[in-house]
């Protein structure tokens, strides 16, 4: 795509659905709730060099304040947030600084244990994906999917774009490659396909509304505020997914959700949502597949049928 | 435009960090340590002291600054409430309680009210170096030589005024550029308190060697909580209730931890929020096992057992 090409007016990613009129999705054992949670472990660098997209960090470098508080996930925020998943038979689709693989494999050796899921979000958090060619994405791509494989031995299913940046190229390169879901659209509650020219692609809900920095930092709520929406919005869905299976992602970032001033708000969650007897507890990886098999030529099919009519 | 593709180039792509500052560390890996009479938590309170000049033109944007143009009355004078009202209510409720403190101070604050640093020497309380004045913060664009001299003059400010050895550092607005930690430690400063990325004390390079870096709060700082992201009251003495029971239950399986509590007197020493940060600190004295000292007291304890 050129420079001057005309602006997009709407994504072009997919077909308006309506909720109350569309295919109905199940979960296995009749779920009706698919849970999961989507740590985002991550390394923000501390020089990191200019992006025509975005200015890495508010102050010139080091911007030591944001640096350091990136840094506490991992040092410290991490093994407790892991812990009280654990305790909770919880396992992380971790969403993947892959650089992680370089500087922390500590992290990477226990969440493999662990058995979590590892996808994809870019190398660094300080390095964007606006500006590059295809070619530049292209190679990104291949660093990431060949990192993860090297250092877990696990393809990657997923993809969430580094610190959500994107080309107009993103989507079709993501289904050239194989990658089997996104996490980058909002629109909906359940997996929904996503146009691309080749190949074939879903997108599996992980959540901005859930998400623990926009909750915690940008709107700036306490942590036990944040327990009380995380449990309001699973019961709304649970309520639901009686009619129609629904899917409910907590994302985390360890440097905030494991403060020790809210992990015990963490866990109370946890018990809350596992608790409940119709919840199919699981990672992103799983809910894509269940799709795939089950759901994804039906639900095609209805948005052909309703595009038709 | 094209981006250029070493923007697809990772130099510092390898194990630990990506600068030589500390080293990478996991807290949950790290020996137990002992506190004083076996605390399992050492209460850290930090009193701020701070000077904001109505004529004040930081390089970066200072939260609590002349945010209205001048002459800006309203937040020259709120902020002054601090010095003189604020901290004499907190200095009340922490002298009822029995609890040891440590101050971080401008120096130009120390110089307009030398009675603020009696008050402080009074009490016993240490005193911790927090730059010129909040007008100055430092950045990645300063020069070097003159953030020199502007650190030494800070030290020997404070340290004349005072009398203290002023072992520890707090940035204003905890900013640094990539020269500030050696320039501290070229004065004989002995901890940072700006980086915000453990619960522990850590070994934090410099060209004068090893300092450290304390676990001085920014999560629970009361201008972050109740100023930037405007909490209630009740959240704020919620917030650092569940810090405290967290660190005194990990302190039991972990070795002892770190409370540490940063307070602006013109934000928490404000009549009606005066008692939220008495019902805060009676909870936490309630329990055994709490240690309250002043940060160079806390980082002794450390090194004694974690120097080689």
């Amino acid at each position: 795509m050129t420079e001057d090409a005309p602006l997009m007016r709407v994504p072009g990613l997919y077909d308006y659905s309506p909720q109350v009129d569309r295919p109905k999705i199940t979960w296995p054992n009749g779920a009706r709730v698919a849970f999961w949670v989507a740590p985002n472990i991550e390394y923000y660098e501390y020089d990191p060099p200019l992006s025509p997209g975005r200015k890495p960090w508010p102050k010139p470098n080091p911007d030591v304040v944001p640096y350091s508080h990136r840094d506490y996930g991992n040092r410290a925020g991490f093994f407790r947030m892991m812990e009280a998943m654990a305790k909770y038979g919880v396992r992380g689709s971790v969403s993947l600084n892959v650089a992680i693989c370089q500087h922390h494999p500590e992290i990477i050796k226990v969440c493999n244990e662990l058995d979590w899921e590892f996808f994809s979000h870019g190398i660094y958090n300080t390095r964007y994906t606006y500006g590059m060619s295809e070619a530049q994405e292209r190679a990104m791509m291949k660093d990431v999917i060949a990192t993860i494989l090297d250092a877990t031995g696990q393809n990657v299913d997923g993809w969430l774009a580094p610190a959500l940046s994107y080309t107009t190229n993103t989507f079709e390169l993501l289904a050239e490659f194989g990658i089997q879901y996104t996490c980058d659209l909002f629109h909906d509650d359940q997996p929904q396909p996503v146009n691309t020219k080749s190949g074939r692609l879903i997108s599996v809900p992980y959540s901005l509304e859930m998400n623990d920095t926009v909750v915690l930092t940008m709107l700036g709520k306490s942590s036990r505020h944040y327990t009380d929406i995380l449990k309001a919005n699973f019961d709304q869905l649970y309520e639901e997914g009686a009619e129609n299976g629904q899917v409910m992602c907590i994302p985390l970032h360890p440097f905030l959700i494991g403060q020790p001033h809210r992990i015990g708000n963490f866990a109370e969650v946890l018990d809350y949502i596992t608790g409940h007897d119709k919840v199919w507890v699981t990672t992103g990886r799983e809910i894509a597949a269940h799709y795939y098999e089950h759901h994804y030529d039906n639900v095609v099919a209805a948005l052909a049928a309703r595009k038709g009519a | 435009m094209t981006l250029s593709d070493d923007y697809l180039k990772y130099p510092n792509r390898g194990h630990g960090m990506d600068h030589d500052r500390y080293s990478w560390s996991q807290l949950h890996e790290r020996p137990a340590i002992t506190w004083p009479n076996g605390a399992r938590v050492a209460l850290w309170v930090v009193t701020q002291l701070q000077w904001f000049p109505m004529d004040m033109k930081p390089a970066v944007p200072v939260p609590g600054g002349m945010a209205r143009p001048y002459p800006d009355y309203w937040d020259y004078t709120l902020r002054d409430y601090g010095n003189r009202i604020g901290v004499y209510r907190i200095f009340k409720v922490l002298d009822k309680l029995g609890i040891r403190a440590s101050v971080a101070m401008n120096s130009a604050l120390a110089e307009m009210y030398p009675y603020l640093v009696e008050q402080v020497n009074q009490r016993g309380y240490e005193l911790i170096a927090n730059g010129l004045d909040m007008g100055h913060p430092h950045h990645g664009d300063m020069d070097e030589a003159k953030e020199a001299a502007l650190i030494k003059g800070v030290l020997d400010s404070l340290r004349g005024l005072s009398g203290q050895p002023v072992r520890g550092w707090l940035s204003p607005i905890r900013s640094e550029s990539m020269n500030t930690p050696d320039l501290v430690a070229a004065q004989g400063i002995d901890y940072l308190c700006d980086w915000a990325n453990d619960d522990m004390p850590y070994p934090f390079q410099t060209t004068s060697g090893a300092i450290h870096n304390m676990p001085h709060t920014m999560e629970l700082d009361d201008q972050q909580i109740l100023i930037a992201l405007r909490h209630t009251e009740q959240e704020y003495v919620g917030q650092l209730k569940d810090q405290f029971h967290c660190l005194y239950e990990e302190a039991g399986e972990r070795g002892g931890r770190i409370m540490a509590i940063n307070l602006n007197p013109w934000i928490t020493g404000q009549a009606y929020r005066i008692k939220a940060l008495e019902e805060v600190l009676s909870y936490i004295s309630g329990h055994d096992g709490v240690w309250s000292a002043t940060g160079a007291e806390i980082l002794d304890a450390f090194t004694a057992q974690t120097k080689p």
